[in-house]
């Protein structure tokens, strides 16, 4: 038995008074390129197993490898904007160790010549603070194919009768980006955890990259724990935990583990240096299997790749390729909309600020575009438990109805009944104001015919204005609104109705 | 049987196949008998071969003839030429073995892209032949289907890894075949076997379908009974290949043109360095003999002998012990029960690890488990700067005096292995000693550097022994002029072909 | 001569999946301490300053183009394995990490 494991957990708010966290991070990310890292598979996902696989990627004997160019600008591109150093001269190496989902038993991947090092990514969090996450380096490698464990506890390898592989994954690039220690982030270490991985995805996507998808694999995170007493200086003991595979397991899995290790510190026992297993419904970490043996991957540069020495015009060539970057395009987004840092935060953290630059694209004003995804449209979102971005409304859509609204066609109250028909799946808003007749009623032979018989409804109330009492106008505008039920343009109601009585 | 046309060379059959004097079928049944009569098995004969395709042999064959009959111009120079390939290049058609029990009947899904390129030639593969498990040892004995015997004497072993391709040629099984060199495995069988093996420059001819030994030494090159018939296989084979990294893609080198110029004879203004080296103490004195007949010989022919001084080549049995065998240990550890091969399970308790070791440990000989092993360990924590750092390290000092040299001489010269071919049995539980067979051979496998093997003459008890030749990176052409000219002037001092003294090898009723 | 002993020898077939046994041991850990005897005098070579050589004939940047190429099908794929189902390789049970 594991004592460990069964150590109470310390409170939180005492784990932070009694100790630094130092936190690391291994970002694994799957490239979006056609093929693999070193043959010409397809690397899409989701196919019949085995059937996207040839003698390289099957590690068949007497096949080799040749380098995908594409995945090779891919993480330039990534070294760049991390702004690490790309190196001048770099190879690959072999990771020497056995394991039934790696077909060569060895990983080509990069040991200690990786293309990009030293590096940093400012990590924006929730309250406008800012975090600069130093990057030890950024490497290639290739990924694993997929075990299916079959018998005992479904999907799980231990008890597991057998097993069943599919190649299809391996050799699919893979960019592993490993931060340096994360020092004094104190009590914030779990969301900065989460803010990091965030921000990364949100450059990883801006890049084009790759896919992101945590809940696909096509990124994963490994996060690094450990803990050092207040006043400590040396790293403690620090635990590796797998299968982190959400931004808020991210954010549970490095809370946990520093309840967990905190309390094993407090009984005064040691911390295992151990690889952990993360569990999505416990939020709880479990160590993995430790082997009898140290690793030792017997690293040796890879004969069968020769270097790879990126010169500085290839170098500068990409540089010119990178998109505006997430932060860049916050500063900017933030001077031509005249946002202040707090409205800018309150649109991030609100998940609409894509939505809305979607939307200013489409050519709304910015103002009325972020007045409706914030404020109308977030509570559309909050009833129906959704994210923003996942109302069936586009960008371009609600655009339509800010123009409508311009142009006068509709008013904001029918405005909001077209969002409403748009959101139920009604069509397009022209589609929501022709189906169920909204359309602000602009022409003037109805309106005056209305406006007419208000005024004979009510002749008193047409004497009073007539004779100059402006104020009882209002009285007749109401009943023309109420007679057009809201479509009519209330000013020009108004307007009409002052004519027709002076003239 | 058409005993005469298993006698003619490459080019000759090739002259009359594609003249129409006789059909490739014909020139491939003569081959595939001489095969039937002389090649035995494990237990007797030359045992040459681990798989005989004749019908797919015969099948290509029917294609030339078809092909020449209609007018077609000849595929390549050497269309329906036969040629034995060595059981470590990976074929559709045939099983590939590497000479191992772990992938016995083992059918590859592709083809390796020497197979593509001889397939395109239409040269009629007859089949694969024996080798050293994984292409590791200097006699064949360590094939797990028994060993090769060579055709001067079937108590001798033919020289390693290659003996199957080389006893092939000796025997007058093929004209033509395909061996790979790692640390001499061409070379040395064409020593012991009265051949000629040539190891291109390293990335001259695709590593793609090689099954790999040592990755950065491994060099598929042509084997065959003459200078000419080596060049114009070479140029089959050789050039570049998108899916090997270290192919190099540049023209391959006029060799055919080479070996053509060579043989008329004269090599004056070429200069030739002896390697102090690689010569002396440790080799045996009829083969030294035949190589200082050799020198004269040169001389004879023009060329300028000079000493050169390569110290560092000391080293390189060594530097090769080490980074042959981490190499192996890593390109070795995809042979795991999984995916392909043998796999050892005795019931359904046992986890993935146990099976794979439980496989390895059937599967694999004494040998390639003793070079795994070693392997391991010079890459493992701790001693990786002392021993692989170092080997690596020893590579470029061995390169630098390659280089040296080269600025002084054309090419370079030594016997290509220390003995004549030796007893089977006699080195076989004796690793150091077995090892000190590629003493010569190594340091060209170090460096990258071209090679090649002549006949040099017949040292004691009869057994041929073997002419090096050295030139630098893509230096072929002047490395196959030296040996083409050293063959003519040898064969017509003595008075014919060191092979045509062969034994006749016991054809069975 | 640096000599290897049965337990190195134990820990470097684990390390290399041979299930090698209790003789093969006393005969490796012997030829082994040979071999690394012979092999030893490649430290007597001052080279600290020599720069390592890992590909004999040097080139750089070797790329292929992102671009697809024919693989196998799934039964060519699957027709060397020693057991498959489900258009997937059967192997037995591994003990290790969940990944
Ligand atoms: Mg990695
Ligand atoms: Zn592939």
């Amino acid at each position: 038995m594991n004592t460990a494991a069964t150590r109470e957990l310390m409170d939180y708010d005492e784990v932070v008074e009694r100790f630094d966290p130092v936190l690391g991070l291994e970002v694994h990310v799957e490239l979006n390129t056609r093929t693999k890292m070193f043959c010409g598979c397809s690397t899409k996902f989701g196919a019949e197993p085995n059937t996207q696989v040839c003698p390289t990627c099957l590690g068949l004997p007497g096949s080799l490898p040749v380098v995908n160019r594409m995945a090779v600008e891919s993480v330039i591109r990534i070294g760049l904007a991390l702004s690490c150093s790309i190196a001048p001269w770099c190879r690959f190496a072999r990771k020497n160790y056995f394991y039934p989902d790696m077909p060569k038993n060895f990983q080509i991947s990069q040991y200690d010549e990786p293309i990009a090092v030293h590096g940093w990514l400012d990590v924006t969090l929730d309250d406008g603070s800012t975090v600069r996450i130093e990057i030890e380096r950024a490497h290639m490698e290739e990924d694993t194919g997929k075990s299916l464990h079959v018998g005992g506890t479904t999907g799980r390898i231990h008890g597991a009768d057998y097993s069943l592989l599919d190649y299809n994954r391996a050799g699919v690039p893979l960019i592993e980006i490993v931060t340096k220690p994360i020092v004094g982030t104190g009590a914030r270490a779990p969301i900065v955890a989460r803010a990091y991985v965030t921000a990364l995805r949100d450059l990883l996507r801006a890049l084009g990259v790759s896919d992101v998808r945590m809940d696909q694999g096509s990124l994963r995170c490994d996060t690094n724990v450990s803990l050092m007493p207040r006043g400590v200086v040396t790293f403690g003991t620090r635990t590796e935990t797998k299968n982190v595979n959400s931004l808020r397991s991210v954010e549970r899995a490095v809370r946990f583990e520093m309840t967990r290790q905190a309390g094993v510190l407090a009984a005064g026992e040691k911390v295992i240096q151990e690889t952990r297993h993360f569990d999505e419904s416990s939020g709880s970490t479990s160590p993995g299997r430790r082997k009898e043996t140290a690793e030792d991957y017997r690293y040796f540069p890879e004969p069968d790749l020769p270097p790879i020495a990126p010169s500085p015009e290839w170098v500068e060539q990409l540089r010119a390729t990178l998109p505006e970057l997430p932060w860049q395009r916050r500063q900017r987004i933030q001077r031509e909309w005249s946002l202040s840092g707090e409205e800018l935060r309150d649109l991030v953290n609100a998940g609409a600020l894509d939505l809305v630059a979607a939307t200013v694209e489409a050519g709304a004003p910015s103002g009325e575009a972020r007045s409706w995804w914030v404020s109308y449209l977030a509570q559309q979102a909050n009833a129906r438990g959704v994210p923003l971005d996942e109302l069936p409304i586009t960008p371009a859509q609600l655009a339509r109805v800010i123009e409508l609204v311009a142009s006068g066609e509709l008013s904001n109250t029918l405005a909001r009944q077209v969002v409403d028909g748009v959101l139920a799946g009604e069509g397009s808003p022209d589609d929501v104001v022709a189906a169920r007749g909204l359309a602000v009623v602009s022409d003037d032979s109805a309106l005056i015919a209305a406006v007419d018989s208000a005024l004979a409804a009510q002749p008193d109330v047409a004497e009073k204005i007539r004779g100059g009492k402006i104020a009882a106008a209002g009285a007749i505008v109401g009943a023309v609104m109420k007679a057009t039920r809201g479509q009519a343009d209330a000013k020009r109601v108004r307007e009409l109705v002052l004519e027709r009585c002076t003239s | 049987m058409n005993t005469e046309l298993t006698r003619l060379t490459a080019a000759e059959l090739a002259a009359k196949i594609h003249s129409r004097e006789v059909s490739a079928v014909e020139v491939a049944r003569a081959h595939l008998d001489r095969i039937a009569a002389v090649d035995g098995g494990a237990d007797q004969g030359v045992h040459a071969f681990l798989h005989v395709a004749a019908d797919a042999a015969l099948a290509s064959a029917t294609l030339v003839d078809e092909a020449l009959g209609v007018g077609s111009a000849p595929a390549s120079p050497l269309a329906g030429v036969p040629l034995a390939l060595k059981d470590v290049f990976t074929t559709l058609d045939m099983p590939t073995t590497a000479g191992s029990r772990i992938l016995e009947g083992w059918r590859p899904p592709y083809d390796a892209t020497v197979t593509r390129r001889l397939r395109a030639a239409a040269i009629t593969i007859l089949g694969k032949t024996n080798m050293d498990e994984f292409a590791m040892g200097s006699s064949t004995e360590y094939s797990a289907y028994g060993p090769t015997r060579n055709p001067w004497d079937t108590s001798r072993v033919p020289g390693g890894s290659g003996g199957g391709s080389a006893s092939a040629l000796a025997a007058f099984e093929a004209p033509l075949a395909v061996g790979t060199d790692t640390g001499g495995s061409i070379r040395q069988p064409a020593a012991f076997t009265g051949t000629v093996g040539v190891k291109p420059t390293y990335g001259g001819v695709s590593r793609y379908g090689l099954i790999a030994c040592a990755s950065s030494l491994d060099q598929a090159g042509p084997c065959a009974r003459t200078v000419l018939d080596a060049a114009l296989l070479h140029e089959v084979i050789a050039g570049h290949d998108p899916l090997d990294s270290t192919s190099i893609d540049r023209p391959v080198p006029a060799v055919v043109d080479a070996a053509r110029v060579g043989a008329a004879g004269d090599l004056s203004g070429i200069r030739i360095g002896i390697v102090r080296q690689l010569g002396g103490e440790g080799y045996q004195p009829g083969v030294q003999s035949c190589f200082d007949a050799a020198l004269r010989m040169l001389e004879k022919l023009g060329a300028e002998l000079i000493e050169v001084n390569c110290p560092h080549f000391e080293y390189g049995l060594a530097a090769y012990y080490l980074i042959l065998p981490s190499e192996v240990s890593s390109n070795l550890a995809r042979f795991d029960a999984m995916r392909y091969g043998l796999r050892v399970q005795s019931g359904f308790e046992e986890s993935a690890e146990q099976v794979m070791a439980a496989t390895r440990e059937a599967g694999f000989g004494p040998e390639v488990k003793r070079r795994i092993m070693l392997g391991t360990y010079a890459l493992s924590s701790g001693y990786y700067e002392a021993y692989y750092g170092q080997a690596q390290k020893v590579r470029t000092l061995i390169s630098r005096d390659f280089a040296a040299a080269f600025e002084q001489a054309d090419v370079l010269v030594s016997p290509t292995a220390p003995t004549t071919a030796f007893p089977i049995g006699d080195k076989v539980d004796d690793p150091l000693a077995m090892y000190l067979n590629d003493l010569a051979t190594i340091p060209a496998n170090l460096a990258g550097t071209a090679a090649m093997s002549v006949p040099s003459g017949l040292a004691e008890e009869g057994l041929p022994a073997g002419l090096q030749v050295m030139a630098p990176v893509m230096g072929e052409a002047v490395m196959y002029r030296v040996a083409a000219a050293f063959e003519a002037a040898r064969d017509a001092d003595q008075g014919g072909p060191v092979i045509h003294r062969v034994p006749e090898s016991e054809v069975r009723a | 001569m640096p000599v290897i002993s049965r337990d190195e020898v134990a820990h470097l077939a684990r390390l290399a999946r041979l299930a090698v046994t209790e003789a093969e041991l006393d005969v490796f850990a012997g030829q082994l301490g040979v071999i690394l005897g012979a092999v030893a005098r490649i430290s007597e070579v001052a080279a600290d300053d020599i720069p390592p050589t890992s590909h004999a004939v040097p080139r750089s940047n070797v790329f292929r183009r992102d671009e697809l190429r024919p693989g196998l099908e799934q039964q060519q794929a699957l027709a060397g394995a020693p057991a498959a189902e489900e258009g997937r390789f059967r192997v037995p049970r591994i003990l290790g990490e969940e990944s």
